[in-house]
């Protein structure tokens, strides 16, 4: 059984058809890559599985059960989690304050037991701690805990909110341009990081992203998108050499 | 055992008020004035919750203190007088100290519901929008009341002074004191509990960026209302409170420039901040009552050299010229407040060895 599954799947806002049907069979463990111009719907496709969009027309499932009708942080409490084009950070609290309200799928306690601190309060927020503590020390990122993300560089601030999506303990992880902005160390580092992420924590990982040098080193699988319609899939080396890719992205001289 | 100084010198100072009530060497009017700085925390650090922890700008949150005035009124005569209403007391009076607190509770929880009627549509509207709708929800209280005449309608209800002056008969203790001291800690334990659970959290990452809190799995929805009825409910405490140490309520006490003082303390103390709240709220107070003593002085002063017309009197009104005239400086010369949104433990890490939260 596919982890993902699109079938089918269209966006329309208003008149401007975003994502046209659109197919994916994702299996579990892979890592894959979604690319195309500015535009072409990518995010579009992102925000439609995150619930953020319910599709005009076609179907979602997740872990074989649609998410149609569910809210985003109910698809994220299923096992979805991702990152944002534009870092979205909550950049007024700490770091560490950060990665604990992304725990809120796993509070399992109420208002009251907040009230009262009774004794599934405080072990929720223990472990809330735990899981929290440990996500900061595995992403190398301890030592900023305490500070407030804007404060941070912005390469760290990316590492940030990776490692804010992946203490939700997601089965699949959508990247939305991890590299935009990032000078060469740090996509050198981000290479790194997404492939440590995936053999550490053995999930599928999707990532839309622009610079040919992380999508060719990481992932097995590219799927390219214009004007929200599918025009090339297949392996890295087939897309490299695919006469339809390279139009799309280059423009079409013959006007 | 350092670590509870500060809630030992909390507690001293408490009993210490009420033992200086119990054998008047505060006098009655001093007590007021300690009361309604009590009051008026609760009514500020409340509404912090909504335009201070969420961003959302509520402009009507005297109405709820209203619904909770009333609703605690209305039940404590009903309960515990012989009354209009019903006739003879429901139950007999002398439980009225020992309920009194439920009936504290019932108010703010009545009050609280009255906050989903800005909870709901928050959930579609957010900014100006939802600021309008606030002020319909306190118009709205205050027209239904006053057009509801079996409670007095405009004229206002009383009957609260007897509920009090039963307490007083059976112990002579300040009762009302006691209840505001008592409502007064509660409120800022829960706020504080509250907003510092990872379940309270979740109000701030709605106000700084709202697509990312419900992505990263909060129920938004969920937070607003939970923010908003926490904090109605309390503004229902502090209505109750007040009703009970005044002894008369009425609906015009809870208008717009109500609301309005409660937005100058959230502004004076600092946004996201309780203890900016809290004395911004004992500030403000202290400013008001002093105002009842510097404007007739200043109606003396500017008759004796002759810049007012003699028939003129300056009378209280200009309290209205005042406090908005605080706002404006305040957002001119210091948006942030007197807090910034930092505690006070932000502001001297110091104190935290003097006390801990539990
Ligand atoms: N909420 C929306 N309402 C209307 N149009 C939108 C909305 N979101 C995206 N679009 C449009 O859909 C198209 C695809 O956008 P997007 O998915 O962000 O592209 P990409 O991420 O590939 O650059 C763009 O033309 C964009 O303007
Ligand atoms: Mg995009």
């Amino acid at each position: 059984m596919p982890l993902l599954e699109m079938k089918g799947v269209t966006q329309r806002f208003g008149g401007l058809q975003a994502v046209s049907d659109f197919n994916i069979s994702l299996e579990e463990r892979k890592l894959i890559a979604l690319i195309g111009p500015n535009g072409a719907g990518k995010t579009t496709v992102f925000n439609l599985i995150s619930g953020f969009y319910q599709p005009t027309e076609g179907q979602i499932i997740f872990d074989g059960q649609p998410t149609a009708g569910l809210r985003p942080h109910q698809v994220t409490a299923r096992g979805i989690a991702r990152t944002f084009q534009n870092i979205r950070l909550w950049h007024e609290m700490s770091v560490l304050d950060n990665i604990r309200i992304a725990q809120h799928h796993r509070l399992g306690y109420t208002i009251w037991d907040a009230f009262l601190r009774t004794g599934r309060f405080t072990k929720s927020e223990g472990n809330i701690d735990a899981i929290a503590w440990e996500m900061l020390e595995a992403m190398d990122l301890k030592d900023a805990a305490h500070e407030l993300p804007r404060n941070l560089p912005y390469g760290l601030q990316r590492r940030v909110e990776i490692a804010r999506a992946m203490s939700i303990r997601p089965k699949l992880l959508l990247l939305d341009e991890p590299a935009a902005g990032l000078n060469s160390a740090d996509v050198d580092g981000l290479i790194k990081l997404i492939r440590w992420i995936h053999d550490e924590f053995d999930i599928a990982i999707w990532m839309i992203e622009h610079q040919m040098k992380v999508v060719m080193s990481l992932c097995e699988w590219i799927k390219v998108i214009d004007f929200g319609s599918t025009i090339a899939e297949g392996t890295p080396e087939e897309i490299q050499s695919n006469p339809v890719v390279i139009k799309a992205y280059l423009g079409d001289d013959t006007i | 055992m350092q670590k509870y100084t500060l809630n030992a010198a909390l507690a001293a100072l408490c009993l210490g008020l009420v033992l200086l009530a119990q054998f008047n060497v505060i006098d009655q009017y001093t007590q007021t004035v300690l009361m309604f700085m009590g009051i008026n925390i609760i009514f500020a650090s409340s509404l912090n919750i909504v335009n201070g922890y969420m961003g959302e700008f509520s402009c009507g949150h005297a109405g709820f203190m209203c619904v909770g005035a009333y609703a605690s009124s209305v039940l404590s005569v009903v309960l515990f007088t012989s009354n209009k209403l019903v006739g003879d007391a429901l139950l007999p009076p002398e439980l009225a100290p020992m309920l009194f607190p439920v009936v504290l509770i019932v108010a703010g929880l009545v009050a609280s519901v009255f906050g989903l009627l800005v909870a709901l549509p928050s959930f579609r509207t957010r900014g100006d929008y939802l600021a309008i709708i606030t002020i319909a929800a306190n118009y709205i209280v205050i027209s239904v009341i006053e057009n509801l005449d079996i409670i007095g309608g405009p004229r206002g209800f009383h009957g609260m002074k007897r509920v009090i002056n039963g307490m007083r008969d059976m112990v002579d203790i300040p009762w009302m004191f006691i209840w505001v001291i008592l409502g007064t800690l509660f409120s800022v334990w829960i706020l504080r509990r509250l907003v510092n659970s990872t379940y309270g959290k979740g109000i701030s990452a709605v106000c700084q960026d709202e697509v990312a809190a419900e992505i990263m799995s909060v129920d938004t929805n969920h937070v607003k209302l939970v923010a908003f009825m926490v904090s109605s409910g309390l503004a229902g405490v502090a209505g109750a409170l007040y009703a009970h140490v005044y002894g008369y309520v009425n609906p015009q006490a809870f208008n717009i420039l109500k609301s309005t003082e409660g937005l100058v303390m959230v502004y004076l103390g600092g946004m996201a901040s309780l203890s900016g709240s809290v004395m911004a709220a004992i500030l403000f107070t202290l400013l008001l009552e002093s105002l009842r003593f510097v404007i007739p002085g200043l109606d003396a002063a500017l008759h004796a050299v002759n810049l007012l017309p003699a028939g003129y009197e300056l009378s209280q009104v200009w309290k209205w010229v005042l406090i908005p005239l605080i706002l404006i400086l305040l957002m001119q010369f210091r948006p942030e407040g007197i807090m910034g949104n930092r505690e006070l433990s932000g502001v001297f890490p110091k104190l935290r060895r003097f006390y801990t939260f539990k």
